[in-house]
């Protein structure tokens, strides 16, 4: 019975092999050793085809159940050694986790995006377009066609740069409701955000700056309807419990005018530093659209009536972020810039 | 818009404090910006009666027993040196305060509290005071002026608060009035609108007065020039007796800031803050022929003006002549020819309308500004000259310092203004435009008293409009009349009930800008807001040269300065200023971007709108390189949806060796590069600083709109080429070759590049990853035969081998 010899010579050869494994790897290699197509095993059960037939089914039980036993053992073996494996390598892989964490790079948008993209989504889901005209502007979009004739104060050539006799920097982006009017009929809800030039520089004015203006022109639009909206703009923007507050001011453009301020949001309106004490700020100003700026647009001003309201950009972004110089929001320090995440 | 209290209390019957005045003002449209409280400072001080006086020898000082009535009697040593027995004057007693004088005795040097003490050893528990002290000069009270005490009248009560007395007790409103109501930039003016939001009757100014009939020799008035001078009135005074201004005249004034002259000239400028109607009078024998002609100046004609200014005038300028030369700049003064004089015994008075915009330009291309230039370019009503000629001519009669002839001069023209214009208002629409219900009684009666004449019948609200409102123009103002009244608390929110529903919110290039910022803010970079406009100088930095196309800029007519004086053709020095900021401020490193306008026009200057395109400019300065740098640009490409190609270029401000042309589809979008050496020493740049400057537009006309690509079937190969190449070949050409030489490559990766003694001098050795995708089959068998074709082709063209 040499076969049956054999078969305990290879277990225990098998058993000799594997007694100091330490990795899968090798192990992975004894197994081949016996397992493999050249392996021990494997070379007896290819010899059967020199036993005689009728001690084939014997002979291919004793070498199948050697199969078995063998591959069982390996396959026992492997789980323990990868357990093993596994627990080192997270051993030696451990870190530190309270080691402080590598900065992602991360930078940000200008404070004016921020509060002009707040503006956009809080408006536009009232409705609101944005739609954003040209900065260099005539005469007439920036002057005549919004009710401030020649010989208006307001055109003083102190507050305006004039590029030529006509063409100027625009003052007010309330210029692009002429544009908007021109070609779309009523209803019409747009916002149109953009940079305004004044010749003007100190620590609270610069002579480029942002504005947002709003315009709405549809049937039956009331002044109810202004204050409506710039509550909810307020209540959005400012927190809320802000409420806001209509009074008289005059703008060519608009009729009634009205300057808005907004319950001061520090002290809740009790009066403080923010406020100079009085509960209010002053945000914007805004009005219903004057006759006769709906008619130089062909628009029937019997039949539809609007408001309009602009406030400033940056004066927002002061406002809610506490920014104490307009001139920071120029300069482009990176100090300054990586605040606004 | 200066407003003393206890002047509007002339006009109006105010029963409430100056405070609760300001609320009421505040909530009908006229912030009072400032109230001042004009003896503020002043506390503590009252009527004191020297009863004894005893001069101390050798010095300047007497010791005086002062009796402050119910106060009682003080010991006060006093250096005045008109202190004497039996004068009143204000006792500041310990704990009073007043201004603290320089030893001029009229420097005020702040303010000080009065403490019992010793002078020369000499017990004083007060000090008497001058004018100068109690913030009172000449103007406000008699003798106000003296350097010495401030002399009281005899009937003074004794312990009496000298505040009252001396005018102390008052207010200032100082008011903003807006644009559209220059009927209010007086005290008269805001007095009607007191009286309205008070719900009193209002006192008119007295302007009566009698004419004395003559037969005075003729003069003449001549307005060539209507449309700059819609109205012109003249009135002849005779008899003239040019004296000091009665007290309550010269304390209206010093109120208001003016010191007084003398009467005449008092009048007209109490007339100017009385009414808000600037006046002038002429000296009558100055005027020759004694005529006036009211023209434009010719080219060249000169006048010197009452401060002793002489101008060099054009025909845009108005002038008010007399036969032979310019007397007077119209509204903005008068000439130093025809000044009132001490002599001065006939007056010709003119109160007149001058055109806003005319002052305005005369006033501002003269450098000449005036009280009566400001309030002619806000803008004058007719009604109002009237009112003040009048007046003016009923103050003459009251302080007796003229004879009020017949000769009154009225010139109208066809631009005057005389009628009332009247209008139609429906109640009905006036709440739909407020969106309330204000009763159409409430309105009548809030129109009334705004001197409005209202009949309602119905709907119908017929109006005459008072002729100094020329603000009122249609239904909405009377809206805005009615609710600065009725009250903006009674505004309540709504939304929108009546209005159609719209879709709102970004277009598609507003989303895409977005877009692009969230993407660059992502990977760590800072957008900045630069102006729009920079210096010639700037180029200059960046070494422009002459004739580039960037210094063909929009030039600003009336620049702040030359700093800001033309409109920007490239972001690039704006971007680099930002940067040496940074430096300069110890920011050692950053990345930033901006996305902005740059001006264009083909024709300078400019008659027709310029083009504004949109570029984004990109910086970076500290620890980075090239390619660091060149993967923000990159990043662009990727938000583009683009694919950018690049090529050693050259700008007179970037390193000749480290700078790229960026190409979109073959089309030149931009560049990037390192700021020169040149230029990093003279801005003296601690660290290395990039800069690209990318055209938004441009690139955006490449941009592919985003489709899904389906995954291949098969799996993609991939090979690693070492390359062995002349050290002039770049990393574009051998990418462009290996593409064309297969279809199926799809990316191209340089992994390695290695120069050294092993390959040679002149040589180096490329290694690359090449990803081949497969299209409808396997493709395994297949990329040896690829990477033999690229191969075959890298040698054929560029005479690459491999390593």
């Amino acid at each position: 019975m040499d076969v049956q010899k054999n078969i305990k010579e290879i277990e225990s050869q098998v058993d000799e092999a594997v007694k100091d494994v330490e990795s899968s790897k090798s192990l992975y290699d004894i197994k081949m050793k016996f397992l493999g197509k050249t392996g021990a095993i494997s070379s007896l059960m290819k010899n059967m085809k020199d036993v005689p037939p009728e001690e084939r089914p014997t002979l291919g039980k004793l070498l199948n159940s050697l199969r078995e036993w063998t591959e069982q053992k390996f396959t026992a073996l492997e789980q323990k050694i990868r357990e093993k494996e596994l627990k080192k390598k997270i051993a030696a892989e451990r870190v530190d986790v309270t080691m402080p964490a590598k900065a992602f790079p991360s930078g940000s948008h200008h404070p004016n995006t921020l509060i002009k993209d707040e503006l956009v989504s809080v408006f536009s889901g009232m409705g609101f377009e944005v739609f954003e005209g040209p900065e260099i502007e005539n005469d007439y979009y920036n002057f005549t066609a919004l009710n401030t004739p020649a010989d208006h104060p307001a055109r003083d050539t102190q507050d305006t740069f004039y590029l030529s006799d006509s063409l100027l920097l625009r003052t007010q982006t309330s210029a692009g409701q002429i544009r908007v009017m021109e070609n779309k009929k009523p209803p019409i809800k747009i916002l149109s955000p953009g940079k305004v030039y004044r010749s003007d520089d100190d620590a609270t004015h610069s002579p480029m700056f942002s504005q947002m203006e709003g315009l709405v022109v549809d049937k039956g639009i009331t002044l109810c309807d202004l204050k409506g909206m710039l509550d909810e703009f307020a209540r959005k923007i400012f927190g809320e419990d802000v409420k806001t507050r209509l009074r008289p001011s005059y703008f060519p453009f608009t009729e009634p005018s009205v300057e808005v301020d907004v319950s001061c949001f520090e002290c809740g309106g009790k009066g403080c530093r923010l406020c100079k004490g009085t509960g209010w700020i002053e945000v914007l100003g805004a009005g219903m659209v004057n006759r006769r700026v709906l008619e130089g647009c062909g628009i029937d001003p019997d039949v539809y009536t609007g408001f309009a309201f602009g406030m400033g950009i940056e004066r927002i972004a002061m406002l809610k972020y506490g920014i104490n110089n307009m001139k920071l929001l120029f300069e482009g320090d990176v100090r300054f810039l990586r605040q606004f995440k | 818009m200066k407003v003393p209290f206890s002047w509007l209390k002339d006009y109006v019957d105010i029963d409430i404090s100056a405070e609760k005045l300001t609320e009421k003002l505040f909530s009908c449209g006229f912030e009072v910006e400032e109230l001042v409280e004009i003896g503020k400072d002043i506390s503590g001080v009252v009527v004191g009666e020297v009863i004894e006086c005893e001069p101390v020898e050798g010095t300047h000082l007497s010791v005086c027993k002062v009796d402050c009535g119910d106060k009682g009697v003080f010991q006060i040593c006093c250096g005045a040196d008109n202190v004497k027995k039996g004068i009143k004057a204000p006792c500041a007693l310990a704990g009073a305060t007043v201004y603290a004088t320089a030893k001029d005795h009229v420097t005020v040097e702040g303010v000080m509290t009065i403490k019992k003490g010793k002078l020369r050893g000499i017990e004083s528990e007060g000090m008497l005071c001058s004018g100068v002290e109690l913030g009172v000069n000449g103007d406000m009270f008699e003798g106000g002026d003296y350097f010495g005490l401030l002399l009281l009248p005899n009937d003074c009560k004794n312990g009496e608060d000298v505040k009252p007395i001396l005018g102390l007790d008052d207010y200032i409103f100082d008011i903003g009035v807006t644009a559209n109501r220059p009927d209010c930039q007086s005290v008269y003016g805001i007095a009607r609108e007191v009286a309205a939001v008070l719900g009193k009757k209002i006192k008119a100014p007295d302007t009566s007065y009698t004419e004395v009939k003559g037969n005075y020799e003729k003069i003449k008035i001549t307005d060539l020039a209507p449309e700059l001078c819609p109205r012109y009135i003249g009135h002849y005074v005779k008899d003239v007796k040019i004296a000091p201004s009665p007290t309550w005249l010269k304390k209206r004034l010093a109120l208001c800031g003016l010191r007084s002259i003398s009467n005449v000239v008092d009048i007209t400028n109490f007339i100017l803050l009385e009414l808000g109607q600037p006046m002038h009078a002429f000296d009558l024998r100055t005027l020759e022929g004694r005529e006036i002609i009211v023209r434009r100046a010719t080219d060249g004609e000169k006048i010197v003006t009452l401060d002793e200014n002489e101008f060099t005038l054009t025909p845009e300028n108005l002038v008010i002549c007399d036969a032979k030369k310019p007397c007077a700049l119209a509204g903005v003064m008068g000439g130093l020819n025809s000044e009132i004089e001490n002599d001065t015994t006939e007056v010709l008075f003119e109160s007149a309308k001058f055109a806003r915009d005319n002052i305005r330009k005369t006033s501002r291309s003269l450098g000449q500004h005036s009280d009566s230039s400001a309030l002619f370019e806000k803008g004058i009503n007719e009604y109002t000259t009237e009112l003040a000629i009048k007046r003016a001519l009923h103050l003459i009669e009251e302080l007796n310092c003229g004879t009020v002839t017949n000769v009154h001069l009225d010139v109208t023209t066809e631009y005057s203004k005389l009628k009332q214009k009247e209008m139609t208002a429906s109640v009905s629409k006036i709440n739909a435009l407020l969106g309330i219900e204000v009763p159409a009684e409430k309105m009548k009666e809030i129109l009334e008293n705004l001197d409005f004449k209202v009949s309602l019948s119905g709907d119908n609200m017929k109006l005459v409009i008072p002729r100094f409102r020329e603000d009122i123009d249609g239904y909405p103002d009377i809206a805005e009349e009615v609710i600065r009244f009725y009250g903006y608390e009674n505004i309540k929110g709504t939304f929108l009930p009546s209005a159609s529903i719209t879709n709102g919110g970004y277009n598609d290039e507003q989303k895409a800008e977005l877009k692009l910022k969230d993407g660059l803010s992502s990977i760590g970079m800072y957008e900045i807001s630069t102006y729009s406009f920079y210096s010639p100088k700037d180029l200059d930095m960046l070494h422009i040269p002459a004739d580039a196309k960037e210094r063909k800029a929009i030039k600003i007519l009336n620049p702040i300065s030359e700093e800001l004086s033309i409109m920007r053709t490239t972001l690039a020095p704006s971007m680099l200023n930002v940067i040496v900021r940074n430096l300069r401020r110890g920011n050692m490193e950053g990345r930033l971007y901006e996305i902005a306008k740059i001006y264009i026009s083909d024709k300078l200057p400019i008659d027709t709108f310029p083009k504004e395109h949109n570029m984004l400019s990109l910086g970076c300065w500290g620890k980075s390189d090239f390619f660091e740098f060149k993967g923000a640009v990159e990043k662009v490409a990727e938000l583009f949806n683009v694919k950018f190609e690049y090529e050693a270029a050259e700008k007179p401000f970037l390193h000749a060796g480290v700078t790229a042309r960026v190409l979109c589809d073959g089309e030149e979008v931009g560049y990037l590069g390192l700021i020169s050496p040149e230029i990093s020493h003279e801005l003296a740049l601690e660290r290395a600083a990039f800069i690209a400057e990318l055209d938004y537009e441009k690139i955006k006309s490449h941009t592919q709109t985003f489709k899904y690509r389906p995954l291949p079937k098969f799996a993609e190969q991939t090979r690693d080429l070492a390359l062995y190449c002349n050290k002039e070949i770049t990393c574009a050409q051998i990418e462009n070759e290996i593409y064309s030489a297969c279809k199926y490559v799809t990316n191209v990766k340089l992994f390695d590049v290695y120069h050294g003694e092993q390959i040679g001098s002149g040589k180096k050795s490329m290694a690359y990853t090449i990803t081949f995708t497969p299209k409808d089959e396997p493709i395994e068998d297949k990329v040896d035969g690829f990477v033999k074709k690229i191969l075959g082709n890298l040698k054929f063209k560029l005479d690459i081998t491999q390593r």
